[in-house]
């Protein structure tokens, strides 16, 4: 049965083993330009917050 | 008329020279003292350093920039300072050394009635053996923390590459070349950034990715970590910079001192008081950072370095370095108007002030290495501290000796951080970050130290957008192009 690319590294180090790694849908949305878009407006947000409180 | 000397051009004081020659007006001269003829957008290196920018899309010439600010611009490097100035006069001068304008080596005693040191660090590259000579990098390993190192890291990345293409597998080893370095994310950047490139290349498998750190834990970035909410849970940055390395592949080796470099090997203690040798084809390693060697003297000529400067050459300021453990630490011990506590007409911004202590918990081997991160002043802290202590010394010049000073504390302030792990417009990720305050304060938030309303990361292609936008944004800032007071810092 073939490996999921979420479970391949586990494997490859035993350091990786009890790391958190993104799996089908979380690696997809990375670069879903819609989705990325909507990230992008919500960053710029709440950075514009920070940067305003810092001043 | 008043004369304002800012040493140094960075972000600190680029920020702090261009600010005050505008509120300050025609009325009185703001002279920057800066050993460098070009402008650099830093964080962008990483991009040189991959092939992926090249210097000019980095950096621009200040001359132009400084005319038409009505700036004096002088292309030298300060030497000494003389806060009561000399047996002849009481005026306060710097002695500058001509690195360009053909005055080079030329030596000229320059006076003023505020001064802010804005140098920024001397690349310490000569406190590891083998990692290079003074401020100079060596021979073994590359840096991106200048346009030319980023440029000269990009070649050497590029015929490793050749060699994978030719089936030659190498080995790539990132990270810090001291115990008590600081920047871990201009290090983090450039691994991911050359996995990134080696991927889209079809190289990947052709090499081992490794990072070495000072960080006591992935994710410490010199800020002791930082905590954000996630789905409910408050979460560790360590968990989502494990999940990196761990996705993309990448080896690391922590708590760690490079104490020796050479030929394709570097040596290393850790924590625990171990050593180890680690083998490379391939290795960028980030050098400490002290100050830039700036000498004092009193009206009699005596050295007075010890009192205006910290030990490891950063300048003194309103913070409080009183030697104290870790537990007694406060947010209250860093300072918020950068004076410094003897010569009232001196400042300091951006790298160049002594911070009281580290933010990261300190850690020391067995054998009595230290091995922890240097705290993080650089970006918008560095423009923020800038802008504010221009504006006192406006204040002082313009509204009198007795006007409030404006206060910048770290303790008091957020940072907005984005760290590329790869560029692209369709396929680029960086993990955009914000933390406030950057010095954890644990009598207001005692649980992580921080406000975890404003303290959030996540890595995406927004991240990459934001980061590149940024480039092209604060090089226009710098260029003082129409509007560029509504940027922020």
């Amino acid at each position: 049965m073939a490996v999921k690319p979420e479970e391949f590294n586990f494997a490859k180090n035993d350091k990786f083993r009890t790391a958190m790694i993104p799996g089908k849908m979380a690696r997809y949305l990375r670069t879903c330009k819609l989705w990325q878009f909507i990230r992008f407006i919500i960053l710029n947000i709440k950075m514009l917050i920070v940067v305003s409180k810092s001043h | 008329m008043a004369r304002l000397i800012v040493l140094g051009g960075g972000v600190a004081g680029h920020t702090a020279a261009t600010f005050a020659a505008d509120w300050l007006g025609r009325d009185h001269e703001v002279v920057v003292v800066t050993p460098n003829a070009k402008w650099n957008w830093i964080p962008s290196n990483i991009w040189v350093g991959v092939g992926q920018m090249s210097k000019e899309e980095v950096t621009f010439d200040l001359a132009p920039v400084y005319a038409k600010a009505k700036i004096t611009y002088k292309q030298a490097k300060a030497v000494s300072l003389n806060p009561e100035g000399n047996t002849q006069s009481s005026t306060p001068y710097v002695s500058i050394e001509y690195t360009g304008q053909g005055k080079d080596g030329q030596i000229e005693e320059v006076t003023y009635d505020y001064l802010i040191n804005a140098t920024g660090p001397k690349l310490n590259f000569g406190a590891t053996p083998g990692l290079g000579e003074g401020s100079t990098l060596g021979e073994h390993t590359v840096s991106v923390c200048t346009a030319d190192h980023a440029v000269h890291a990009a070649h050497e990345l590029q015929k490793c590459m050749e060699k994978m293409k030719a089936g030659e597998r190498q080995k790539i080893l990132v990270g810090t070349g001291h115990g008590m370095c600081t920047c871990q994310g201009a290090a983090f950047e450039y691994i991911f950034n050359i996995e990134h490139e080696l991927r889209k290349a079809g190289l990947r498998d052709m090499a081992d990715i490794k990072w070495i750190s000072n960080e006591e834990f992935l994710g410490d970035f010199g800020m002791g970590g930082l905590h954000m909410s996630v789905g409910g849970y408050v979460v560790s940055s360590r968990i989502f910079t494990e999940s990196l390395f761990a996705e993309r592949g990448v080896d690391y080796i922590i708590g760690a001192h490079t104490s020796k470099v050479e030929k394709g090997k570097i040596e290393y203690e850790l924590l625990d008081g171990s050593k180890g040798e680690e083998a490379f084809d391939f290795s960028m390693l980030i050098p400490p950072f002290a100050g830039v060697g700036l000498k004092a003297y009193d009206k009699g000529g005596d050295d007075i370095t010890d009192a205006v400067f910290a030990p490891n050459g950063f300048m003194k300021v309103d913070a409080d370095y009183t030697v104290k453990a870790y537990e007694q630490w406060k947010a209250s011990d860093w300072p918020s108007t950068y004076q410094n506590p003897i010569y009232p007409n001196l400042f300091a911004a951006g790298i160049a002030f002594a911070p009281p202590h580290i933010i990261s918990k300190p850690a020391k081997s067995p054998n009595g290495t230290v091995i922890n991160p240097t705290p993080p002043r650089t970006g918008m802290p560095s423009g923020i501290i800038g802008k504010a202590v221009a504006k006192s010394i406006c204040d002082l010049i313009l509204k009198g000796k007795d006007a409030p000073l404006h206060q910048a504390s770290m303790a008091h302030m957020g940072a907005a951080c984005v760290a590329s792990a790869g560029k692209g417009w369709l396929d680029g990720t960086a993990a955009a970050m914000t933390v406030y305050p950057v010095v954890p304060d644990y009598e207001k938030y005692p649980g992580t130290g921080r406000d975890t309303d404003y303290t959030f990361g996540e890595i995406g292609l927004a991240g990459h957008w934001i980061k590149h936008i940024l480039h092209f944004m604060f090089i226009y800032k710098a260029k003082l192009k129409p509007f560029w007071k509504v940027i922020p810092e």
